[in-house]
């Protein structure tokens, strides 16, 4: 055994005195020289900065010179008293309710009928994970074409049954309608592909079983699939909600949020009122708020939901 | 349901009503993405009155104009400048820092790779402003590097995790019989670990690349000059230009998607078990 290994390790140079100070010097070498380029970079651009998000949170500042104008929790205040980021808040609900109850049972129902092997399965499979793979700005502008009212394909379709085409984006009471359309065309495909992991996974003697003991279809799925998938279901639940909470890149080609703040979600919040109007105080307080909504969710959840696994 | 075939083979509507499911689900997939490479060929007035079909006449000018622009080319090289930079920057990176993770026992190291995996809890988008504001101030702002590493330490949490489990599941008499041998640490992950985690690496570079390929906010925020914009920040300039004339927007958009779409066919293998391996072990 040693044999085949040197054969593909470079010789051992002759080394003297105590093998064991020799490793442990190695050890601490290798530590030395593979961990500092991780740790400086994570600290600098991920741990630092959200701890700055905090302080910063407690000024009025435009991001020159130096935070000077102290104001406490008012920008907290400030964003919580804001109507925009109230609808920015019902929006990432609505997502998320709208991923949990229409896109995770259809990328379910797509997963059995293309777990099994006929001609086309993984053509089509792959076709529906298209979607997730294009970018978020090429995927809202190609709708933002197929929802304009004068070119797109809704109005179009409008025109066949003689109706004036409704502009979906440009009304406060259907824009959000319209994203959700378009998060379902983006990322069922990816929840499909999980489940279609998962269910490759599944014993199928187990489904044997069930199907010989005359289960019905129904029954079938509702005792035996499911069960089986539900580590998997936990788990693209998890991933609906932080993506949800993530959401930013689909919005800007759509709507940047409008009209009247109808169709913002916390990101495009923090974007259009603290970004663009470079208020760092007011932003890094939306981005603390959303930093605990994302550790808070995590951590509940992995507790309550994720335990077993 | 079918009570008058009872006594004959029974007739199962399932795979009927399967097959118009999938071809439902198929055309509202292919719809939207056939029509805007088809409306890249049609004139204004034709995508006005004939938005499904085939151009009556084929424009190619729309496609040709674009591919002879400088434009569309500096987009995608800065693109892939922005990403090959990314891809391997946290290859190194992550792929050193998971290997000390997986091999080797020191003080702290428990408390170091819980930190670690602290950054997998929060998206950049919550630390945003600070992540400017440091930027400016190290002098990177409107530099490639300015998107670059910001990009490289958000997905270093992730990229981590996944090397060190790889890691960790190499037969450990591998490592054993080479520090008996004398070899060191740093030779054993040259020689041995690295070549034995093509698999992996091409995970994680997968990941890396398409997220990075994709962004949008961290350049959006980090650049101001247009001859350094990626793909996405340039299409949405472009869309501001010529906001009413369809037919070019659509020419761009398939341009700009097509080596995504190009680079999924080839390597669609290793794209979905990198998008999805996060997810299944994570």
């Amino acid at each position: 055994m040693t044999s085949t290994v040197s054969a593909s390790v470079p010789r051992p140079r002759a080394r003297g005195s105590s093998l064991g100070k020799l490793l442990a010097d190695d050890k601490l070498a290798t530590i030395a020289l593979f961990l500092p380029p991780a740790l400086l970079l994570y600290t600098l651009f991920v741990i630092l900065p959200i701890g700055e998000a905090g302080f910063y949170s407690a000024f009025s500042w435009n991001g020159f010179g130096s935070p000077t104008n102290w104001v406490g929790l008012d920008n907290y205040r400030y964003v919580f008293e804001n109507r925009a980021f109230g609808l920015a808040l019902r929006n990432n609900v609505l997502i998320i309710v709208v991923s949990l109850l229409i896109q995770l049972p259809l990328a379910l129902a797509l997963a059995i009928a293309l777990s099994e092997r006929f001609r086309g399965a993984v053509a089509l499979r792959m076709l529906f994970f298209l979607p997730y793979v294009l970018a978020e700005i090429a995927t809202g502008l190609i709708f933002s074409f197929v929802y304009d009212g004068n070119y797109g394909l809704l109005a179009s379709i409008w025109r066949l049954f003689g109706a004036e085409a409704p502009h979906l984006l440009a009304s406060p009471q259907t824009s959000m309608l319209a994203i959700l359309i378009v998060i379902v065309w983006k990322y069922f495909g990816f929840h499909m592909m999980l489940y279609i992991a998962a269910l490759q996974g599944i014993d199928r003697s187990l489904i044997e079983a069930a199907r010989i003991d005359g289960a019905s279809r129904f029954e079938l799925l509702r005792y035996v699939v499911i069960p089986l998938l539900s580590p998997t279901i936990r788990l693209s639940v998890f991933f609906s909600v932080v993506g949800s909470l993530q959401l930013f890149d689909l919005i800007m080609p759509l709507t940047r949020g409008g009209p009247a703040d109808s169709s913002n979600t916390i990101v495009s919040f923090l974007y259009n009122f603290g970004v663009m109007r470079m208020r760092v105080g007011f932003g890094s307080a939306v981005g603390v708020i959303l930093f605990c909504i994302c550790v808070t969710f995590a951590f509940t959840y992995k507790r309550w939901m994720m335990r077993d696994d | 349901m079918t009570s008058p075939s009872r006594t004959r083979r029974r007739f199962d509507p399932a795979p009927l009503y399967k097959a118009l499911f999938l071809t439902l689900v198929a055309a509202f997939v292919t719809v939207p993405l056939i029509t805007t490479v088809l409306g890249g060929f049609k004139s204004l007035g034709e995508l006005r009155t004939n938005p499904f079909g085939l151009p009556q006449s084929w424009e190619w000018e729309n496609y040709w104009g674009i591919l002879a622009s400088k434009r569309y080319w500096m987009l995608l090289r800065n693109s892939l400048i922005i990403a090959s930079l990314s891809t391997f920057l946290t290859l190194a990176v992550a792929a050193m820092a998971g290997f000390v993770f997986a091999h080797l026992k020191f003080f702290g190291s428990r408390m170091l790779g819980e930190y670690l995996t602290l950054g997998l809890l929060f998206p950049a988008a919550t630390a945003i402003l600070p992540l400017f504001i440091k930027v400016r101030d190290l002098g990177l702002l409107d530099t490639y590097f300015g998107v670059v590493l910001p990009q490289v330490a958000f997905s270093l949490a992730m990229s981590i995790l996944l090397f060190r489990r790889f890691f960790k599941d190499l037969p450990p008499e591998l490592l054993e019989a080479a520090l008996i041998d004398g070899c060191s640490y740093i030779d054993y992950f040259r020689h041995m670990t690295l070549p034995l985690s093509r698999p992996i690496l091409a995970t994680v570079g997968t990941i890396a690349f398409v997220h990075s390929w994709n962004a949008y906010l961290v350049p959006l925020v980090m650049l101001n000059s247009d001859a350094l914009y990626p793909w996405p920040l340039g299409i949405m300039v472009y869309q501001g230009e010529y906001s009413a004339e369809w037919n070019l927007i659509l020419a761009f958009i398939t341009l700009t998607i097509l080596p995504t779409i190009v680079l999924f066919l080839l390597a669609q293998k290793h794209i979905v078990a990198g998008l999805t391996a996060g997810a299944v072990k994570g």
